[in-house]
């Protein structure tokens, strides 16, 4: 803005050394550009005195790197990853681990936040004092002490795998969880196709019901129907064709379970710490937003004589839902922030494989750094745009 | 227009005159800064026995912190002027080159990256080592040929995890690692249970084994699967810095082989029997000169750690609770079938 205005004075006059003392806007535009300037050149110092030091040592700030070998294991990859696999295959490790992580943590405490939350205001005493101690016990220990704690104290003291805890297909030691993993067969591809058919119908009835109810006031059990028709049709596809789905059941072998998918004790660790914290930001957060809708929206909602959870669900929730929502996305995106603590019991998340260990072992400090910062920085933005678009679809629109 | 001119040209201005000014005035030398500080900056590990062990007051020892007191020795006369930093493995190289230390001793391995890429620059050896495999006794295991399709503990950002991976995959077998940068939390999920095997160099596993609380319970699989060639790593710049760790360590091998102690060495200094000792004591020529250091540097070593020997039977030797038996092995002196095998002091 600044230099489109003083374009503008350019044109009308052009530059005079006296305006520097008497033209205001001459003053502070010189004075913001010689600021700017400085900021710049400081940076292009720190910049080339950092570079001409290291090349001095022979370190390489290049991402020449990332092709090369990185030559060590991970205990946990969602994609496939071997000892001769690249710097670069073990940074996508890591962005993945990181975001299934934060994926996993933010369903489990927002579901556990929500529960809690409405257990804060349950008129039933017991319930509220147990939730409100919930709340202040957990919340008020650094969460670094609770993932120590829950990996510990828990994950790590559950018997060994000849010993593991089974139930059904599932199998839980101090190795890991292990669970079935599906197997389809050819056929299968028919009960998918089924299936995302009905879960077109279902919200196309979805749409309908709404428009329905808006122009003539009258209601259709549009979620129960739609439920029904994305879970039947496909199941009975399924079972006409013979059940075209097998499972790879995890089962005792040699050192350890074998088969299926499995997650280490320290993710368990992880999850469970993360989620259980975070939840009671959330609960609190559920707490206030319910509590800011004026006691007189349920009063008239009363009057009316509308059910309970009608009133829930209809007036007091998508009120409450406008002050909820713009902390709950900073919640989010600080669980994001802090599974980073996983170094702390060595899952391999990007600051242990990416930060730490690829660091150390190649040395080339300066990308890496950079990259780790672009991706959190990445996801805290992307995150924040979402959460902005659904803020707004919810805030109050004046009419 | 013309204004915009002006303040492009200011900016270039400022810019071109700092990128032409020399970007790292010549520092100080490390020596320099390491007296005018009045301490030396030794990193060293987590606590581990015999290299680097702390005990209830505060106090360090091992054969790594000699090194250490060696060179604390050489430049003050008084092994104690240290500041002993101990950080994760993950974290000494940087902790290092970024200068909040001045050398680390903490069995660190030498290798062409290292060397070569990481600023660093390696002094000698003063431990020759391999990697190999501890398990419980019960596990029944024998060799590491049998560890396919285990979980096992790993310290990050060592050659450990490095030589793991390899030994894995040239043996066509298949392992899950379980990593964190902190030993204790991997010695203590390995006590759990939560691995089937710890891995590290053989005598980091004596070492840790020994402070178990049960020492018997455990064994040490045959196979050694890579050299270690451990020693102290100074920053790369500041050659004169990295003679006097270097010439201190092999002052302490000079000196075992020519039989002078730490309870003869200033005897030896009043009377040298030969001008081997006599130059290596600075009785006769300067050595130290070209360090910088007391013509006497090493006396004051030798009185305060002994030779290469002393401290080695006094940290790991077979009377230490760690055992690692020296003689027959490569840490012994060249002239007894080792490879320890000082340049002489000339
Ligand atoms: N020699 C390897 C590994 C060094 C190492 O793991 N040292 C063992 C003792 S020999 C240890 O437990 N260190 C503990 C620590 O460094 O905190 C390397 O240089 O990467």
């Amino acid at each position: 803005m600044a230099f489109a205005r003083q374009d503008d004075d350019a044109r009308r006059g052009g530059f005079r050394p006296g305006a520097l003392l008497s033209d205001e806007k001459t003053r502070s535009i010189t004075f913001q550009a010689l600021t700017l300037a400085a900021v710049v050149a400081l940076f292009w110092w720190l910049v080339d005195n950092t570079l001409a030091n290291m090349a001095a040592r022979s370190m390489s700030a290049g991402f020449d790197f990332l092709p090369v070998t990185a030559g060590f294991g991970i205990g946990f990859t969602l994609i496939e990853f071997r000892e001769g696999d690249s710097y670069w295959r073990v940074f996508q490790v890591g962005v993945l681990n990181t975001l299934l992580v934060a994926v996993v943590s933010i369903l489990f405490a927002t579901v556990l936040g929500l529960i809690v939350g409405l257990a804060r205001l349950s008129g039933n005493w017991i319930v509220a004092t147990l939730a409100r101690a919930y709340v202040e016990f957990l919340r008020n220990t650094p969460l670094l002490l609770q993932i120590i704690a829950w990996f510990f104290g828990v994950f790590n003291l559950l018997p060994r795998p000849r010993d593991s805890v089974e139930f059904g297909a599932f199998a839980l030691n101090n190795r890991g969880f292990y669970m079935p993993s599906p197997v389809p067969e050819p056929a299968f591809d028919a009960v998918l196709a089924v299936f995302v058919v009905a879960l077109g119908g279902a919200i196309a009835l979805q749409v309908w019901a709404k428009r329905r109810r808006e122009a003539t006031g009258r209601l259709f059990p549009a979620v129960r129907v739609g439920l029904a028709l994305v879970v039947l049709p496909p199941l009975a596809a399924h079972l006409a064709l013979g059940q075209p789905l097998g499972w790879n059941i995890p089962a005792l072998k040699g050192f350890n379970y074998d088969g299926g998918v499995s997650v280490p004790p320290a993710f368990c660790a992880l999850i469970v710490a993360l989620s259980v914290y975070t939840s009671c930001f959330i609960a609190e957060i559920v707490r206030s937003g319910v509590q800011s809708v004026s006691r007189g929206q349920r009063e008239a909602a009363g009057a009316l004589n509308l059910p309970n959870d009608w009133t829930m669900r209809l007036i007091i929730l998508p009120q409450a839902l406008r002050v909820i929502i713009p902390p709950l996305i900073s919640q989010y995106l600080n669980v994001t922030k802090n599974s980073s603590l996983a170094i702390a019991i060595g899952f391999p998340d990007l600051v242990s494989v990416w930060m730490n260990t690829s660091l150390n072992q190649s040395g080339r400090a300066i990308p890496i750094v950079a990259m780790t910062m672009a991706f959190y920085c990445t996801v805290s933005l992307f995150v924040s745009l979402v959460m902005n678009v659904y803020n707004r679809s919810v805030q109050l629109k004046e009419r | 227009m013309r204004q915009s001119l002006a303040i492009l040209g200011a900016v270039g201005a400022v810019t071109l005159g700092v990128s032409l000014t020399p970007g790292a005035a010549m520092a100080q030398s490390t020596l320099e800064s390491v007296k005018e500080r009045g301490h030396l900056n030794c990193q060293v590990g987590l606590p581990t026995p015999g290299f680097y062990a702390l005990d209830a007051d505060g106090t360090w020892s091992g054969l790594d912190v000699d090194v250490c007191r060696a060179v604390s020795a050489a430049i003050w006369g008084d092994p104690d002027k240290v500041e002993y930093q101990s950080v994760t493995s993950a974290v000494r190289f940087t902790s290092l080159a970024n200068g909040e230390s001045d050398m680390l001793a903490r069995t660190t391995t030498w290798t062409a990256v290292r060397d070569t890429q990481l600023g660093l620059d390696f002094t000698f050896v003063n431990f020759y080592d391999g990697q190999g495999f501890l398990v419980p006794v019960d596990s029944g295991i024998t060799s590491a040929l049998e560890l396919d399709g285990a979980t096992i503990c790993v310290l990050t950002g060592t050659t450990t995890e490095l030589n793991l991976a390899d030994y894995f995959r040239a043996n066509g077998m298949e392992m899950t690692p379980v990593t964190n940068e902190n030993v204790n939390v991997l010695v203590e999920t390995y006590l759990g249970g939560g691995c089937d095997a710890y891995t590290n160099d053989k005598s980091g596993l004596a070492a840790r084994r020994s402070a178990f609380p049960d020492p018997t319970a455990h064994v040490i699989l045959p196979q050694t699967v890579s050299k270690e060639p451990l020693g102290p790593v100074v920053r790369q710049g500041d050659d004169a810095w990295a003679n006097i760790v270097r010439w201190v360590g092999y002052g302490m091998l000079e000196a075992e082989e020519f039989g002078v102690t730490q309870a003869n060495v200033e005897e030896m200094a009043a009377n040298p029997p030969g001008p081997g000792v006599a130059r290596l004591l600075g009785v006769e020529g300067n050595i130290g000169e070209g360090m910088g250091l007391p013509a006497d540097f090493m006396v004051s070593v030798l009185k305060a750690v002994g030779n290469y020997g002393e401290a080695y039977e006094r940290h790991v030797g077979e009377n230490t609770p760690i055992g690692i038996p020296r003689a027959g092995t490569l840490n012994a002196l060249w002239t007894q079938g080792g490879i320890m095998y000082p340049p002489p002091f000339r």
